[in-house]
């Protein structure tokens, strides 16, 4: 097994702030930036490496290039003309701003949402999932030189944008989970629909297998490279299929129920290496998973019922004083939304906790040095970052 | 959750415990008193998960209020832990040693709050915004609304139509 031990005697000198003192004229580092457009970079984001020869010394992670200031935006708005915009905090996966903010919302103002709203819910999480890992898988390959795989996660994605589109009339944001319930019912046939779907996406995964999870270079590459030591999971507010891949079976639909995960029945996936190949395979395991837990939705769903519950006029809607956390394990880890309301038309604050915050910010920069300047964009595209859920 | 509460409170002269739903609750701690609080709550009750540190500004009683949102996943328990500020002496104290990503919020509530945490590393380093000089954006007293006004030009051209009135020359025209 590798072990991620660089030798830093090597490396600069810090100083007494902790910075490290690095002279460029000594002609002995290099400035490099990667990002913020590079085909090795998750999104708007840049990392700012420092290399001695091939290796990287140092790396900052700088963001603020998609910064569209949301989180001021809501604290402007009433409390229906929020719902809009959430979803553009996270472009890949944005039901989960949708279903936090709603739940924050209905959670303050005591509102019961009728049970079908739930399942459907919980429908349209598990779509965002599996689109969000069609993204990483092509991702991943992308960053390690096999372009076809992402070509094929692009047309997975694109079938089930189809059903999104289908479902809710948009195929990226969506608006279709609102406070007080969601915007409608399954359309005929849509279950048919949907397991075509399923099952084309079975058909190229098991092709993923074959050409991703089997192929050499792609092994070579990943195993034993970008280990993240279990014990820094917590100091570095590490969750979801990065805690996964080291072993550590955390996941909210499993430890805090919500939606009616408490009624579908599935295993949370582990993996004991921690590294960008154990990071990888939990989320293909993951895939898997979802795609099981569309089939037993659409089994398990009740087939009619109201999708919203009564809720007061809108634009005079006030919410009580007061402040809530909700949270939901996305494909990336937890993600949730503090929403504090003074008893008024307009929120006071809303804070947007995305996984990307933790894991692009201090993890990346923490897990950098000692890598390889080849590895970084492996690196990045397995801890799975969405950079607006950053600088929302 | 209200057993933790009351077995903490002497000690760290906490506030009145505020239950929102299972599992979730708030309270107020002194700021002299956080620093004990968290400790305990991490290396003895298990709240080791930092979920979040943000603000909220309550411009109108002239206070800043820090949220620790600290997470048990054993018992399945979230705390959100409230230190209220003095909105002109906006300072807190720094947690990076307790949770290394705390560095990050802190640098963050630095640059859109103007809440300082001396001994955080990199504090004054821009986190999302360039050269910016004006008074921080996320306080509630910074006007958005006037700075796009001052700082950027208005688009030639743009032309802001009365929807009624629009739509009815569109769809008549002639009047009929």
């Amino acid at each position: 097994m590798f072990s991620f031990k660089p030798d830093r005697s090597q490396y600069p000198a810090a100083g007494e702030d902790g910075k490290l003192e690095i002279d460029l004229e000594t002609g002995k580092y290099l400035k490099l930036w990667q990002g913020p457009n590079h085909p090795g970079i998750t999104g708007n984001m840049s990392v700012e490496l420092t290399v001695c020869g091939d290796e990287v010394v140092k790396g900052t992670t700088h963001v603020g290039y998609l910064h569209r200031g949301f989180e001021k935006l809501m604290e402007r708005r009433t409390f229906i003309q929020v719902f809009p915009i959430v979803c553009r905090v996270c472009v890949p996966e944005p039901d989960f701003n949708e279903y936090c903010y709603a739940a924050a919302v209905e959670d303050l103002a005591g509102i019961e949402v009728p049970e079908y709203a739930d399942w459907m819910r919980t429908l349209i999480l598990e779509m965002g999932r599996f689109n969000s890992y069609m993204m990483f898988l092509g991702g991943i390959g992308g960053a390690l030189g096999l372009g076809i795989t992402g070509q094929w996660m692009t047309y997975l994605r694109d079938i089930m944008l189809d059903r999104f589109e289908e479902l809710t009339g948009a195929r990226i944001y969506h608006m279709f989970i609102l406070p007080g319930g969601v915007r409608g019912h399954l359309p005929e046939g849509f279950e048919g629909r949907m397991e075509e779907v399923l099952d084309t996406a079975e058909r190229y995964l098991a092709d993923i297998d074959r050409v991703m999870f089997s192929n050499s270079v792609f092994k070579t590459r990943t195993q034993g490279v970008g280990y993240i030591d279990p014990a820094l999971f917590e100091p570095y507010g590490v969750t979801g299929p990065n805690a996964r891949a080291g072993g550590v079976a955390k996941d909210l639909r499993k430890d805090s129920p919500y939606l009616v995960y408490d009624q579908l029945d599935f295993d949370v996936v582990t993996h004991t290496d921690s590294d960008i190949w154990a990071r990888s395979n939990v989320r293909r395991q993951d895939v898997q998973v979802s795609i099981d837990l569309i089939r037993q939705i659409l089994r398990k769903m009740p087939k009619t019922g109201p999708a919203m519950a009564k809720i007061p006029n809108v634009l005079h809607w006030k919410i009580p004083r007061g402040e809530t956390y909700i949270r939901g394990e996305c494909s990336r880890g937890e993600y949730g939304y503090y929403l504090v309301s003074d008893g008024s038309g307009y929120p006071r604050r809303i804070n947007v906790r995305g996984p990307s915050y933790t894991h692009a910010m201090a993890l990346l920069e923490h897990m950098i040095p000692g890598t390889n300047i080849s590895d970084v964009a492996a690196l990045m595209v397995s801890l799975h970052t969405y950079p607006p859920e950053i600088e929302r | 959750m209200r057993d933790i509460h009351a077995r903490l409170k002497q000690r760290h002269h906490l506030g009145q415990f505020e239950r929102q739903r299972p599992g979730l609750a708030f309270f107020t701690v002194p700021r002299e008193y956080l620093r004990g609080l968290l400790l305990d709550l991490r290396d003895k009750e298990g709240f080791s998960h930092l979920v979040l540190l943000t603000a909220v500004d309550w411009m109108e009683e002239g206070l800043f209020q820090l949220t620790y949102m600290l997470n048990n996943r054993a018992e399945d328990v979230t705390f959100g832990i409230r230190v209220m500020l003095d909105r002109d002496e906006a300072e807190g104290d720094s947690i990076h040693d307790l949770w290394p990503t705390a560095e990050t919020y802190q640098r963050e509530l630095k640059e859109m709050f103007g809440i300082n945490f001396p001994g955080s590393p990199r504090i004054d380093d821009e986190f999302i915004l360039e050269g910016w000089t004006d008074l921080p954006p996320y306080r509630r007293d910074f006007d958005s609304l006037a700075y796009s006004q001052q700082t950027y030009a208005e688009r030639p051209g743009r032309v802001t139509h009365d929807p009624r009135e629009h739509m009815k020359q569109k769809l008549y025209p002639d009047g009929v």
